[in-house]
C-alpha cells in the first residue's frame, strides 16, 4: 500500500484550492493539492464577468461599502446566508482584489473623463474622477445598489487562476494532477484523509493528512442542462456524504443562470446586461420591465430566470427544433465595447452559435450554473462534526449564499475564502495535539474497500450501462427538480432517483481495461452522483416553502415562520436509499439585516415571530445615535471582526474613505 | 438536418493507443456516427463513448472554449477539439493526439506536466517588490491601456496547439515554445515585475529560448486565441539580441 503523507491535503485545483494552499504553505505547512485536470484547466476558469468587491472606484460604485455588498449579498440569498459570513466576505473581498492586483492580475482599469455607457436601454454619459484613473473598475450586476463587479474583460475566472496557479508554483506547491480522491479516511470523528486514484495508471493509493480540505467545486452535471464544466460532478460532495458524519447543507438550493447559449448550455456572462444588454422574447418585446419594474434585466439571477420561464410558458418564446428559447440583445452595447469587453461572448457566439453578436441577437435559456449548497463548515470552514476537514468555495456551505447567490459573488467567494480557510487550516496544524501519526490498520481497511468497489464493478459484465444511469438521473433533476418544482414532481424525482440508486448498485462495465478506463470512472461517480442527486431532490421535496431559487409553486410563499433553517444531509448507512435531513435554525435575535423584502421579486412571505422584536431593536440602536460612524454602528449592530483570522482584519481603505 | 437534407454519415478514424496495455500498439480505428446539427467534436466525442466505446479516452473540462484541455490534431492540425463544428471539416474526419506532449491514452496528453515545467523554468509569476504588500491600501494604479495589452498576452489558455505546430519543439527537448516566450514578454510588459532584461535573458536568451525560433511560425496559425505571437516573438528576439550584445 503506497502512503503519502502531508500537512494539509487539498482536494481541488481551482481558485479556491489553490489559494487555501497558498495560505496554508505560507504558515510553514507542507500542502499537496489533488486535482483531476491542470489547475488552469479548472471551472474557476469560467468565470466570466467578475468578482464583487466594494472598492468604490467608479462613478456608479461610489458611495459604496461593506455595507452595502453586505446587505446585497443578503437580500441576495433571501435571507438563508449567516450573516456573520457575509461580513467576514465582503471585509475580505477589496483585500483579495488588491492582493491579486499585486500577484499580477490584468484588473480592467477607471479611465478618467466621459465614456458613453448604455444604462436602462439608453445611451448615457458616465464621467470617471480623476483620482479614480488607474485604480480597479467596476461594472454593474444583477442584484446589486453600486457598480461593484471587478473585472478583466469577460474573462475574469482566467486571468484569476492564471495568477493563483502561478503563485501556488511560485510556492513550491506540489499540485498531483489526474488524481481523484474516492473517499475520506476518518475514524468517525476525525478526518484523515484521502483514498486516491490515479486517473493515469488506475492505481489506488492513500493521502494522509492533518487536515483535509475539499474544494471541488460544484455539482453542476447533476442536471443535463448546465453551465458548469463537465468535471462539476460534486463528487468531493459525495464523499463528504459518505462518511455519514461530515452534513451537507441546503443542497436543495440550486441555481439557475438565466443566460445560457441555447441548445448548448454555454454560459454568456451576467456582464452582458450589467453593460446594458437586454432580453427579448419571439416578437422582439423587452419583456422583464414588465414583470420585475425596480431591476428589470438586473433583478438577481433566480428571479431573472424564472420570469423568463414565465414568459415562456404564457407562449412568448421564440420556437426552433430543439425547443422554445428567448433573445440576449447586446447589439445596442456596440462593436467596440463587445471585442473589448465581452470578447469571450464574441468568440462563443461565433464558434457555438454561428451568429455575430454585434450584430445579431443570442438565444439564450436558463440552465443550471451553482450549487449554493455544499460541505456545512463553521466560520472557519471546519466541519463542525469532522474535526481536520475543511472546505471553500463553492464545494462549502459556509454560508454566505444562502439560497441564490449573486453573480459576481462566487469567484470572490473562492478566493476569499481560500484566503480565511487557508488562515485557519494553518491554525489548526500548529496546534501540537492535532498531529497525525499514519493509523496504518485504518487506512488500510479503507484503501481495500474502495479497490474491492472498483473490482467488483470492473468484474461486472452485463450490469447496468454508467452512462445511462447518468443520462436518467440527469434528465430527472432537469426535468422534476428544475425553476419550478412541485411536490408531486419532486415525489417522482425521488421515488425515480431510489430506483437508479439501486439499479447503480449493480452497474458494470464493457472492458476492464488498465490505466485511464473512463467507462469505470463514469461508474463509480454515477454511484455517488445519485446519492447526491438525492440529497437535492427531498430536501425539495420536504421544503416546503419558496426561498430564493428554490421555488415550489404550490408553497409560492417564502416562510419564515418555519423555514428560516439550513437543511442538514447526512447519509448514515451504504444501504439507505435516503438521505438523513436535519435542520439547523437561524437566528433573527442576531441579525444585522432582519428578514424583509428583497427589492424584486415576491413582496409576499410569512414573517419569523422573531422579526418585528429585532427589527424595532436595530431601529432603536440606529436611532440613539450613539455610534460616531458606520464601523461603530455596524459593530453594535453584530460583531464580525472576531471571526476573522487576525492579519485579514480591518478597514479597507477607498477614494472617498482615505486612511 | 435543418435544412431538410438527409444527415451526413461521418467517419471517424482516430488513433488509438493505451500504453498501460500490455502488447497494445498505435492504430488507426474507424467509428461511424450520424452527423446532427450543431454537432461539435465533443458531442460526437462523448457520443462514441457513450454508445460504441466506453474505452475511448480524451480529455474535455469546459467545452466552451476557455480552458484550453482539448487541443487535439484535427485533420492533421492542432486545435481545439470542443468548439470545432463537425459541419467544417469533411465526411471523413481524423483524430490524433497532440505530439511532443507525453502520451496518456489515445487523445488525452498530458500537457500539464508540460506547461508545470515550461512555468518553473522560466517563473511565469510577478516577482513582486521587497515587502509585503498592505492590502488596506488602495491598489497600486495601473494605466488602462497598459493593464490592456498585459491582457492581450494574458489570454494564453495552455492548450500546446503551438507547441504541436512547432518545428523547433520536435527538435529541441527542452524548447520553451511559443507558450513560454508569450509569457515572457507578458511579464516584460508588467511593471510589477521587478525583473529586467539581464534577468529573461537568462531565462530565453538561447536556444531552448527566443533563439532556437526558427520563424516558421506555426504557433501564430493555430493558436485558437489569435495570440500575436508572430510580433511577440520578433520584439522578444530583438531586445534579447541587444542584451546579449551587452
Amino acid at each position: 500500500m503506497k502512503v503519502v503523507y502531508t500537512d494539509v491535503l487539498v482536494i481541488g485545483g481551482g481558485l479556491a484550492g489553490l489559494r487555501l494552499a497558498v495560505g496554508a504553505k505560507r504558515r510553514g505547512h507542507d500542502a499537496i493539492i489533488l486535482s483531476l485536470v491542470p489547475p488552469k484547466r479548472s471551472h474557476s476558469k469560467a468565470a466570466q464577468g467578475g468578482m464583487q468587491a466594494s472598492l468604490g472606484n467608479v462613478s456608479k460604485g461610489q458611495g459604496d461599502t461593506e455595507d452595502v455588498h453586505f446587505e446585497d449579498t443578503v437580500r441576495g440569498s433571501d435571507w438563508g446566508a449567516d450573516q456573520e459570513v457575509v461580513r467576514m466576505f465582503v471585509n475580505t473581498s477589496p483585500k483579495a482584489v488588491r492582493e491579486l492586483a499585486a500577484w499580477g492580475v490584468p484588473w480592467s482599469r477607471v479611465r478618467k473623463g466621459d465614456r458613453q455607457a448604455v444604462i436602462n436601454g439608453q445611451k448615457v454619459t458616465l464621467t470617471e474622477r480623476d483620482e479614480a484613473h488607474g485604480t480597479v473598475a467596476q461594472r454593474d450586476f444583477g442584484g446589486t445598489k453600486k457598480w461593484r463587479t471587478c473585472y478583466v474583460a469577460d474573462a475574469t475566472g482566467h486571468a484569476m487562476i492564471t495568477a493563483v496557479a502561478d503563485r501556488a508554483i511560485a510556492e513550491s506547491i506540489p499540485v498531483h494532477e489526474r488524481k481523484e480522491a474516492l473517499a475520506l479516511i476518518h475514524d468517525g470523528g476525525r478526518c484523515l484523509g484521502a483514498v486516491v486514484r490515479d486517473l493515469v495508471t488506475g492505481e489506488v493509493l492513500a493521502y494522509v493528512a492533518k487536515a483535509t480540505a475539499i474544494a471541488t467545486g460544484g455539482a453542476g452535471r447533476l442536471y443535463r442542462n448546465t453551465t458548469n464544466a463537465v468535471i462539476c460532478e460534486g463528487i468531493g460532495h459525495a464523499i463528504a456524504l459518505e462518511t455519514g458524519v461530515a452534513a451537507l447543507g441546503n443542497m436543495e438550493a440550486v441555481q439557475f443562470h438565466p443566460t445560457a447559449i441555447f441548445p448548448a448550455g454555454i454560459l454568456v456572462t451576467e456582464g452582458c446586461r450589467g453593460d446594458g444588454g437586454l432580453l427579448k422574447d419571439a416578437s422582439g418585446h423587452r419583456f422583464m420591465p414588465d414583470y420585475e419594474p425596480e431591476k428589470k434585466e438586473l433583478a438577481s439571477r433566480d428571479v431573472v430566470s424564472r420570469r423568463m420561464e414565465e414568459h415562456i410558458r404564457k407562449g412568448n418564446g421564440v420556437k426552433s427544433r430543439f425547443g422554445e428559447h428567448l433573445w440576449l440583445d447586446i447589439t445596442l452595447l456596440g462593436e467596440k465595447h463587445i471585442h473589448q469587453n465581452l470578447r469571450e461572448v464574441w468568440d462563443i457566439c461565433h464558434y457555438f452559435l454561428g451568429v455575430d453578436p454585434v450584430k445579431d441577437f443570442i438565444a439564450v435559456r436558463p440552465a443550471q450554473h451553482y450549487t449554493m449548497g455544499g460541505v456545512r463548515t463553521k466560520p472557519t470552514g471546519e466541519s463542525p462534526t469532522l474535526k481536520g476537514l475543511f472546505s471553500a468555495g463553492e464545494a462549502a456551505c459556509w454560508d454566505m449564499h444562502g439560497f441564490n447567490r449573486l453573480g459576481g459573488n462566487s469567484v470572490a467567494e473562492t478566493v476569499v475564502a481560500g484566503m480565511i480557510v487557508g488562515e485557519f487550516v494553518a491554525d489548526f496544524c500548529d496546534k501540537p495535539e492535532n498531529a497525525v501519526t499514519v493509523p496504518v490498520g485504518l487506512v488500510q481497511d479503507f484503501v481495500e474497500r474502495e479497490k474491492a468497489k472498483l473490482d467488483a464493478i470492473a468484474n461486472r459484465r452485463g450490469g447496468e450501462d454508467p452512462s445511462v444511469l447518468k443520462l436518467e438521473m440527469q434528465d430527472l433533476m432537469s426535468s422534476q427538480v428544475g425553476i419550478f418544482r412541485t411536490g408531486e414532481d419532486l415525489q417522482k424525482a425521488v421515488d425515480g432517483l431510489q430506483k437508479l440508486l439501486a439499479r447503480a448498485r449493480n452497474v458494470g462495465v464493457r472492458s476492464a481495461a488498465p490505466g485511464p478506463n473512463p467507462e469505470l470512472v463514469t461508474a463509480y461517480r454515477v454511484q455517488r452522483m445519485i446519492k447526491l442527486a438525492l440529497t437535492i431532490a427531498y430536501g425539495a421535496l420536504t421544503r416546503t416553502e419558496s426561498r430564493g431559487a428554490h421555488f415550489r409553486s404550490d408553497y409560492p410563499r417564502r416562510n419564515d415562520a418555519e423555514w428560516l433553517k439550513r437543511t442538514l444531509a447526512t447519509w448514515k448507512s451504504d444501504s439507505d436509499t435516503l438521505p438523513t435531513l436535519d435542520y439547523e435554525p437561524l437566528d433573527v435575535t442576531r441579525m444585522e439585516l432582519p428578514p424583509g423584502w428583497r427589492g424584486y421579486g415576491a413582496k409576499d412571505y410569512i414573517d419569523h415571530p422573531d422579526t418585528p422584536a429585532r427589527a424595532a431593536e436595530i431601529e432603536a440602536i440606529k436611532a440613539s445615535g450613539k455610534a460616531p460612524d458606520r464601523f461603530a454602528l455596524q459593530q453594535a449592530l453584530m460583531p464580525f471582526e472576531h471571526l476573522l483570522p487576525e492579519p485579514l482584519r480591518g478597514r479597507n481603505e477607498r477614494i472617498d474613505e482615505p486612511f | 438536418m435543418a435544412d431538410g437534407t438527409a444527415p451526413r454519415k461521418l467517419i471517424f478514424k482516430i488513433l488509438r493507443y493505451n500504453p498501460k496495455v500490455p502488447g497494445d500498439r498505435p492504430r488507426l480505428q474507424s467509428y461511424q456516427l450520424e452527423e446532427a446539427d450543431g454537432m461539435t467534436l465533443f458531442i460526437a466525442l462523448n457520443e462514441i463513448r457513450d454508445k460504441q466505446d466506453g474505452s475511448l479516452a480524451f480529455d474535455f473540462v469546459c467545452r466552451a472554449g476557455i480552458c484550453g484541455s482539448c487541443a487535439m490534431m484535427i485533420d492533421g492540425r492542432p486545435g481545439l477539439a470542443c468548439r470545432t463544428l463537425t459541419k467544417s471539416l469533411g465526411a471523413e474526419i481524423t483524430l490524433a493526439p497532440l505530439p511532443v506532449f507525453e502520451l496518456i491514452a489515445d487523445l488525452s496528453v498530458d500537457t500539464g506536466k508540460w506547461m508545470r515545467g515550461m512555468s518553473e523554468r522560466l517563473e511565469t509569476w510577478v516577482h513582486l517588490k521587497e515587502g509585503e504588500v498592505d492590502l488596506r491600501r488602495i491598489e497600486e494604479r495601473m494605466d488602462p491601456d497598459l493593464a490592456e495589452e498585459i491582457f492581450e498576452l494574458d489570454r494564453c489558455i495552455e492548450c500546446g496547439c503551438c507547441v504541436a505546430g512547432c518545428g523547433t519543439a520536435r527538435m529541441r527537448e527542452d524548447f520553451v515554445g511559443a507558450v513560454g516566450l508569450n509569457k515572457i514578454a507578458r511579464f516584460r510588459l508588467d511593471p510589477r515585475d521587478t525583473r529586467s532584461d539581464e534577468d529573461f535573458y537568462e531565462l530565453v536568451g538561447d536556444d531552448n529560448g527566443v533563439f532556437g525560433c526558427m520563424s516558421l511560425l506555426g504557433c501564430h496559425d493555430v493558436c485558437p486565441k489569435q495570440l500575436p505571437l508572430q510580433t511577440q516573438i520578433a520584439f522578444l528576439r530583438r531586445k534579447m539580441v541587444s542584451q546579449g550584445m551587452k
